[in-house]
Formats: structure tokens, sequence, C-alpha cells
């Protein structure tokens, strides 16, 4: 299946998941809001361009905006984190030429280490910033970090579970540059 | 010039992160309820349609839940019928009324109109619910909604072609003018976005006696609700002492976790009184 195929059908399955499934469910606590959707730009491929990210995340955002009515809320939040990728995979890249030997961020291209310190980092970013935006509109900054780090924590379980299973296929190329 | 050129460039990424930021922040604060932006009513449509399509099969795993609350919701019209009353007094004979109501336009008040649920939620601190019935059947924004159990959900912020978002009572704009059912003290229920099963009624009085259990009705001087609608009951009272109101919890009447159908309510007797009050106001 090619890449952009791929990625289509991940973004339309994301925003349904999010929608349908985590937003339907009953709250397991007020303060724990859990997503997955922005694990679409922690996937894409390591070689697309930045501002193809960018809209890419805007356009995730937006879309989930749609659904929950808060328009510009999530955008911004995905924005955010799809400009902030490309300099955590510079950071976090340890092996030489990964970049070139696999398409996209993931356990086993990066090593678990580093993939999930890129994973909590940005699930972080994307948390507080989101409940940030939210807590500007209502007040009540206390709740607002507390929210921030329960909603990570619950959301990187999530994460984790869907790594384990539904493992990527990691194609190693070589000389394909 | 040459110099701005070489810095767009080289900072075009920014620059470009910086215009979509600022995109989002202008959607995220000219959007408010009297604000309705051109494209919140095609994506509605669309997202109106995609939960439909949800709701077809979810709806089907909440049948037991909706069949009871509708048989409640008969047994209540079922006990106020006529025919169940018998007058003791053999002299007193049950007149009917000859005057048909519907017949007679300006009697009627309150039109109520049912309209599935396509879509809920109530894990946001801004809730919102989307129903199957749109400016095409005769919604317009400002319209009260129900449950089928007579309680409160909220109020019609959006209209498309054939779906509405309503702003549920969990949101943080909410703001549904209520009173007491035994003292007739009036407030205003808010919602603070934590719990989906507490709503907050402030601006009563500190003189009042309020006891938990106590009935919170709408009271009526909104022209979106008839009086005597069913909010909640009293939880508890939080007693600030820097205040000189009380701000009491109440549990929602409204189970807003399963919600499949409602009626809105269309007040037809909503412009006579605005106008008036416009034209006192314009003097």
């Amino acid at each position: 299946m090619s890449s952009l195929v791929k990625n289509i059908i991940r973004f339309c399955l994301f925003i349904l998941v999010q929608v349908f499934v985590l937003n339907q469910i009953p709250p397991l606590h007020q303060l724990v809001t859990p997503y997955i959707y922005f694990l679409f730009i922690l996937w894409l491929p390591f070689k697309m361009g930045r501002r193809t990210q960018m809209l890419l995340g805007f356009a995730l955002g937006f879309a989930l905006d749609c659904f929950t009515k808060t328009y510009g809320l999530h955008a911004a939040s995905c924005v955010l984190i799809a400009y902030l990728r490309p300099f955590l995979i510079n950071l976090l890249i340890s092996q030489e030429g990964t970049e070139s030997n696999y398409n996209e961020p993931s356990i086993k291209s990066m090593g678990f280490t580093p993939y999930f310190t890129y994973l909590t980092i940005l699930t972080f970013i994307h948390h507080t910033f989101l409940f940030f935006l939210q807590a500007m509109q209502t007040g009540g900054y206390f709740y607002f970090i507390l929210k921030s780090v329960f909603s990570t924590a619950i959301s990187l379980m999530l994460i984790l579970l869907i790594e384990l299973l539904f493992a990527r296929k990691q194609r190693f190329r070589t000389n394909t540059v | 010039m040459r110099n701005i050129f070489l810095f767009i460039r080289i900072y075009f990424n920014f620059i470009f992160f910086l215009f979509l930021m600022g995109l989002s922040f202008y959607m995220l604060f000219s959007y408010n309820r009297y604000h309705h932006t051109v494209y919140s009513a095609a994506a509605n449509e669309v997202t109106g349609k995609i939960s439909k399509q949800f709701n077809n099969v979810e709806y089907y795993f909440q049948l037991k839940k909706t069949n009871d609350s509708l048989v409640k919701a008969n047994e209540i019209l079922y006990n106020k019928l006529k025919q169940d009353f018998e007058m003791p007094d053999t002299v007193n004979k049950i007149a009917i009324d000859t005057i048909k109501i519907d017949s007679l336009q300006q009697q009627r008040k309150y039109l109520y109109m049912q309209a599935k649920v396509v879509m809920n939620s109530v894990t946001q601190p801004n809730n919102y619910i989307e129903l199957h019935r749109g400016a095409l059947q005769g919604i317009h924004p400002d319209m009260g909604v129900i449950d089928a159990n007579n309680a409160v959900i909220g109020t019609v912020m959006g209209v498309s072609d054939n779906y509405s978002v309503v702003m549920s009572l969990l949101h943080e704009q909410s703001n549904l003018s209520a009173r007491l059912k035994k003292s007739g003290e009036t407030g205003t229920v808010i919602w603070d976005g934590k719990n989906p099963e507490i709503l907050l009624l402030k601006d009563i009085p500190k003189t009042v006696k309020i006891s938990s259990g106590d009935t919170v009705i709408t009271s009526g001087f909104s022209d979106r609700f008839p009086s005597g609608l069913l909010v909640g009951y009293v939880k508890d009272i939080i007693n600030d002492k820097t205040m000189s109101t009380y701000i009491v919890r109440i549990k929602a009447a409204a189970n807003f976790q399963n919600l499949q159908y409602s009626y809105i309510i269309s007040n037809v007797q909503k412009d006579e009184p605005q106008q008036l009050l416009k034209k006192v106001k314009g003097k």
C-alpha cells in the first residue's frame, strides 16, 4: 500500500475512533480526557516537508473540531506539535541514516527509549496546550495542570497499547536513497 | 528589499506556522454563539450525516433505556387525562371546553417538535448536542430543547438545512433562568465544566431555606422555556462567606449520557414581547 493511501485511511480512522469511541465513553474521572487522534501526526513519514506536516496537522485538528464544534481548538494544538516534531526527531534519532533507512517513526526505527521520549514529550505538549486554551476560556488553572498530567498518562497508555496491538511493518530500505 | 525576501525565505516555515496558529486562534476566539461563521453550517451538514450513521448503530444498544423513559413520559401524560378524575359532588358536571385551542392562533404559546439526537458529548468543557432536524423543518436559533421526560437539556445555537446544534446545559456559556419549586426564588443555572451530573444554581439569597432534594424548575422568565420544566434536584449548598448569595449544587434531572430523543420548544408568541421591549427602550 502506498504511503499516501495508508495515511488517508489513518486520518479517517483516527478521527472516527476519537469522535465515536473516545469522546463517547463515559468519563473515567473528571480529570481524564484521553486523546489519540494526534498519533496520525506522530506517525507521518520522516521525509515529509515541514509545511505539509503543519497543513496536515491543521486539517486533522479542524476535522475533529467540526465534530466537537470547538473550531480552532484542536487545530491549534495539532499545528503546534506538527511544527515541533522535526526538531524533536533531529534531537532523538540516534543511528546514522535512520531517516533514509526507515519510513516513519516507530519503536523499530528509532529504538524504544527515543521513540517513547518522542511520544511522551509531544503528547504532553499537545494536552497541555489544548487544556490551556480551554482554561483560557473557562478559568481554573490548577485544575488545568492536573488535567493535562493525568490525561497525558492515560493517553500514553492507550498509545502504547495501540503500538503493541497494531504493530506497523517497517521495511528496512537499503540503498534506496 | 533583497534582505526582506531572504528573511522570508529563511523563516518561511516559522511564518507559515504563525499563520496557521493565527488562523486557529481567530476561529477559536471569534466563534461564539452569536457569531455564526460560514464553515459551521456546511460542517454541520457533513458531521451530522456521519453522526446519523453512527447513531443508527448506537441507538440499537440503548433501545431498552429509551423505551423505559418513553413509558415513564407516557405514564405522566396518562395521569393528566380528564377521564381519570371523578368529581365526588354530583352537582358538578365536567364541562368540556368547546373552544378549540388550536383554532385560535394567539392562544397557543409553545409548540413542541420532536427531534432525534444524533450526536452528544459530556466529556468536553463545552458540550454540544446535534439533532436531526433543521431550518427546513422549522428550527431557529434560540429555541429551548428538553428531553423525553420534560427535563431541560439546552438551547438551539445553530441550524443548517437538516441538522441543528444545541448548546447543552453542560456548556461554560450556558445560562438558564430557574427557580426553586418550594420557595419560588429565582437564580441562574450554570455549569463549571467538571462533573456532567452536577449543575450549579447561583444567585439564591441566603435567607431562603433550602434542603437537599428540593426540585429546581424553569422560571418562565426566558422566552425559550415555559415555566415549570424540570432542571434538577438540590444536592448540597456551597456557602461562600464572601458572597451574599448561595451557590447550590444540583443534580441534573436529564440524563445527559443517554439522550436519544428530544423535543424542541418553539415559542409562537416570541416576537410580540420583544417588539414591545424594543419600542419601550427606543423611547
